[in-house]
């Protein structure tokens, strides 16, 4: 029943590359989100600004974790992630879509210079941050709650659309929300820009108190849709989410009292997302589809789990220096981009661009003041129709599994 | 294990399709991932040491257009790890432990190159020259590692080697086997040196159209030649890494040689097909070279060449036409490659001087695009010839795919996506060096790209850029990007 060292230590660590891609990834794709409800190109220019300046240099690198994640669990877990694959093929699918429209917004959206184009290449990257998170959180649902077969023979739509999995995804939205917004207030801290630093704490304590409330509201589910987990949740892992609950708490405080620490701030909003991936981790133990899998079912011959080990070593090695220096470089204003001219002159033609030049979010003349919580809400209606509209052009396939 | 996966019923053809729309797409955006920052670095170094502005001016205006066409194979790429499970669960469910080890090591190349991409494209305005410089090294080093890590993973498709199995699991791997199975090291260094041909063949294409239409002033010269010298240096290379290669695939995969090469029954004194189609065992429209296709492959007329006939037909490749004459094309290309390098190379030992007659250049123009369809079609001859097996004499196509359905529905977005993606990476180049055209190198500081250079005129690397500011009327002032 017990799985072998070697086993525990490669999904440790796994565990630890997705921690750190909920962390950084999580920023980028919350980046995303808020500039997407950012509002009217004039009103939103700051805020998007600032969130191009933090995200550009470190897109890339912060993207790599989710390839590690994939080759990680491919190489050391294959059963479980041919599995993943073929049962959550639509969700999966969709979060690709998310990250290729991104991927393609972001490379465009810098170079275009008319505003049609460039509104529209931002909203398509807004719109994808938004994507690829949330369907990326049904996956960890589905997983969770046990629902995804060992052999699947199709899709299995049931096993992501479960309540437990669709809060799963918004929980995801929200946490990439608050973690990137509690990032950009430190990023505009650095930069000296205090109305955006007020402007993203609001957001922050926001988007913090709605995280809470849907981890809350999942952990709930969780009681009733996967008793293994929640058993442990409640038990070994108590600890973890304890820690989780209390470091955003701080968070929350600390945004409060505006007392903006560059290091434990940032540290506190880190250890608030690490502690619930790894509470998660060790809430399924030994199990990678509770309760169907176990970790030494599942888990490749001991040789490959030796060498994924040392290529943890090297990436320890090799890439932690690496991302150290970038993100030095990055903190200390060594990696910087043009201030645009091309924005400025974007800012001067716009009062003249009219209403119909509006794509999606981006609509000039937007209401002043709007509430981000009302759209925040339109788009988890939109979402959750598009859920509904998918499961049915699928449904016909799934019959045969 | 995985039996239900067996025995599904769905057709591989989408998925196939699929694999191959976006590895055909991701291939070219990854030559400029492995090759174009050893270009970029050498316009560098030249701008540096010489404290040549127009080199300096190349460099920076080349490490734009890599920050595009980086972000765009960063993109592909991540589609490509994902489509090898959400299509071929098959094969990475029963062996992932194995094939899964190089692209783990390829994890690490992708993300140093990651991380060193992000310093080198935003370090221009705060770093000093020679610290930037050294910072794009580890790009090149890890483009190559990477690349050799990823061909690993297909070579052990071709020839699967560093496993054992129990009871149709693998139950212990050997890694260094797998990484460093017999196809490996032939193919991954036709695949690198592939890298840099289609990448320097294609910079210096678009210099090329420029010295085409008049403008002969030295960054257009510059800008041919340095990306031509280093795919001049790479394509005898790969003539004769190409004859080796298919050496080894005559003897490893004799089938896929077979339809190569139109061999239908193991015979000595086999002729050698130059083009011609199949049609019910006949070559129409080709020319045959009698035994000179024993003699490629072993030296000597007589030589054994294994012939399809060797195993039964539902082991064969389909499409052997597509494969033969895919191979011939790649072959040519390579070929003319090589003639036109070596045309310019005796031109440069004598005179020291860009070849500027319109017959070179015309070719030259073309020879990037040239390089690009001969890497196609060499995954093309590598990806069909090993049909219908996914791995080697292993396992089948058929047995790995998905029973998920929506392949179909996910084929067309991706082809959709990837007209897009490919209008982007095409068209956002171009977009630039209209702009540099129309503004003068005054205004190139103006451009935003993703990981773009920073451009304030007080450049650290300044000495290029800010003499081409002083003097708008010198040669560098009128430069043109084409």
């Amino acid at each position: 029943m017990n799985p072998s060292p070697e086993t525990i230590a490669v999904a440790a660590i796994l565990f630890v590359v997705l921690a750190a891609y909920a962390l950084f990834g999580g920023a980028d794709f919350g980046g995303g989100i808020w500039d997407l409800v950012a509002g009217g190109p004039e009103r939103g220019a700051d805020a998007r600004e600032l969130i191009d300046e933090s995200i550009t240099p470190v897109w890339e690198a912060n993207h790599v974790w989710l390839v590690f994640i994939l080759v990680l669990l491919w190489t050391a877990f294959s059963v479980a992630f041919a599995a993943i694959m073929t049962a959550l093929f639509v969700p999966l699918s969709l979060s690709l879509l998310g990250i290729v429209l991104r991927g393609a917004g972001f490379a465009f959206r810098h170079t275009a210079q008319r505003l049609r184009v460039r509104q529209f290449t931002g909203a398509t990257f807004a719109a994808s941050s938004l994507i690829t998170p949330f369907f990326m959180g049904t996956v960890v649902g589905a997983v969770a709650t046990g629902q995804v077969p060992v052999h699947p023979g199709g899709n299995v739509l049931a096993a992501w659309t479960s309540p437990t999995a669709i809060l799963t995804g918004f929980l995801f939205v929200a946490a990439c929300a608050y973690v990137s917004a509690v990032f950009l207030v430190l990023e505009a801290r650095q930069r000296g820009r205090h109305a955006l630093m007020r402007y993203f704490a609001l957001r922050a304590t926001a988007a913090g108190a709605v995280t809470g409330g849907l981890a809350g509201g999942t952990f709930f589910e969780l009681s009733r849709s996967a008793p293994y987990v929640y058993h442990r949740l409640t038990g070994i892992s108590l600890p973890l989410v304890a820690i989780s609950i209390a470091a955003g708490i701080a968070v929350l405080a600390m945004l409060w009292l505006r007392w903006y620490h560059p290091l434990i701030l940032r540290a506190t909003a880190a250890v608030a997302v690490v502690t619930v991936v790894w509470g998660w981790g060790l809430a399924q133990y030994p199990y990678l589809f509770p309760t169907s899998l176990t970790l030494k079912a599942g888990s490749a011959p001991v040789d490959t789990l030796d060498a994924e080990f040392i290529v943890a070593g090297l990436a320890v090695v090799l890439v932690v220096p690496g991302f150290a220096l970038l993100y030095y470089l990055q903190q200390r204003g060594l990696l910087t981009e043009a201030e645009s001219d091309a924005d400025l002159r974007l800012a001067a033609d716009l009062r003249g661009a009219g209403g119909g030049a509006g794509a999606g979010p981006d609509r000039p003349g937007a209401v002043e003041r709007e509430p981000v919580g009302a759209r925040i809400g339109v788009a988890a209606v939109l979402v959750t129709l598009a859920v509904r509209a998918i499961r049915n052009v699928f449904a016909p396939g799934s019959r045969r599994g | 294990m995985t039996h239900v996966l067996a025995v599904s019923a769905t057709s591989p053809v989408p998925a196939r399709s699929q694999m191959g729309s976006s590895l055909g797409f991701h291939i070219i955006l990854a030559c400029f991932g492995v090759a174009f920052p050893a270009v970029i670095m050498t316009a560098e170094w030249i701008g540096i040491k010489r404290a040549d502005p127009v080199a300096m001016l190349l460099a920076r205006r080349w490490s734009k257009v890599m920050a595009v066409l980086v972000a765009v194979g960063a993109v592909s790429g991540t589609v490509l790890s994902y489509e090898m499970g959400l299509l071929w669960p098959g094969l990475m469910g029963r062996y992932g432990a194995a094939i899964g080890l190089p692209f783990s090591l390829e994890g690490i190349f992708f993300f140093l190159e990651a991380i060193f991409v992000g310093v080198y494209l935003y370090g221009w305005k705060r770093l000093s020259p020679w610290a930037h410089w050294w910072t794009g090294m580890p790009i090149v080093v890890s483009g190559i590692l990477g690349a050799i890590s990823v061909v690993a993973a297909n070579s052990w498709m071709n020839s699967p080697a560093g496993y054992t199995l129990t009871n149709g699991t693998i139950s212990s791997v050997d890694p260094v086997s797998v990484f460093f199975n017999p196809s490996t090291p032939y193919e991954a260094t036709h695949m690198v040196l592939a890298a840099y041909m289609v990448t320097g063949f294609l910079v210096a294409g678009v210099y090329a159209v420029g010295l085409l239409r008049g403008r002969r002033d030295r960054y257009h010269r510059l800008g041919f030649g340095v990306p031509f010298a280093i795919a001049g240096i790479a394509a005898p290379l790969q003539v004769m890494m190409g004859d080796v290669l298919a050496r080894f695939v005559a003897h490893n995969q004799p089938v896929k040689f077979a339809a190569m090469e139109y061999v239908s029954n193991t015979t000595s004194d086999a002729a050698e097909w130059l083009g011609g189609i199949l049609i019910n065992g006949h070559v129409y429209f080709g020319a045959s070279i009698p035994a000179f296709d024993s003699i490629l492959v072993g030296f000597n007329p007589h030589t054994r060449v294994i012939g399809w006939d060797s195993v039964p037909p539902a082991q064969r490749p389909p499409l052997d036409t597509l494969i033969h004459l895919s191979f011939d094309l790649m072959v040519g290309i390579g070929f003319f490659l090589f003639a036109l390098a070596a045309w310019q190379g005796w031109w440069w030992w004598f005179h020291r001087r860009v070849l500027t007659t319109a017959w070179f250049l015309v070719p030259a123009a073309l020879g990037g695009v040239a390089a690009v369809a001969a890497m196609e079609a060499g995954w093309v001859v590598t990806e069909v010839g090993r049909q219908p097996w996914i791995v080697y004499r292993v396992l089948l196509v058929n047995a790995a795919v998905t029973p998920s359905s929506g392949v179909t529905v996910t084929l067309a977005v991706i082809l959709v996506l990837y007209a897009i993606l490919t209008l982007v990476s095409i068209g956002v180049p171009m977009i630039m060096s209209r702009r540099w055209r129309r503004e003068g190198p005054a205004d190139e500081d103006a451009e935003q790209v993703p990981y773009g250079p920073s451009s304030a005129p007080a450049s650290a690397l300044g000495a290029g850029a800010g003499a081409s500011r002083a003097e708008p009327r010198a040669p560098v002032g009128r430069a043109e990007a084409p």
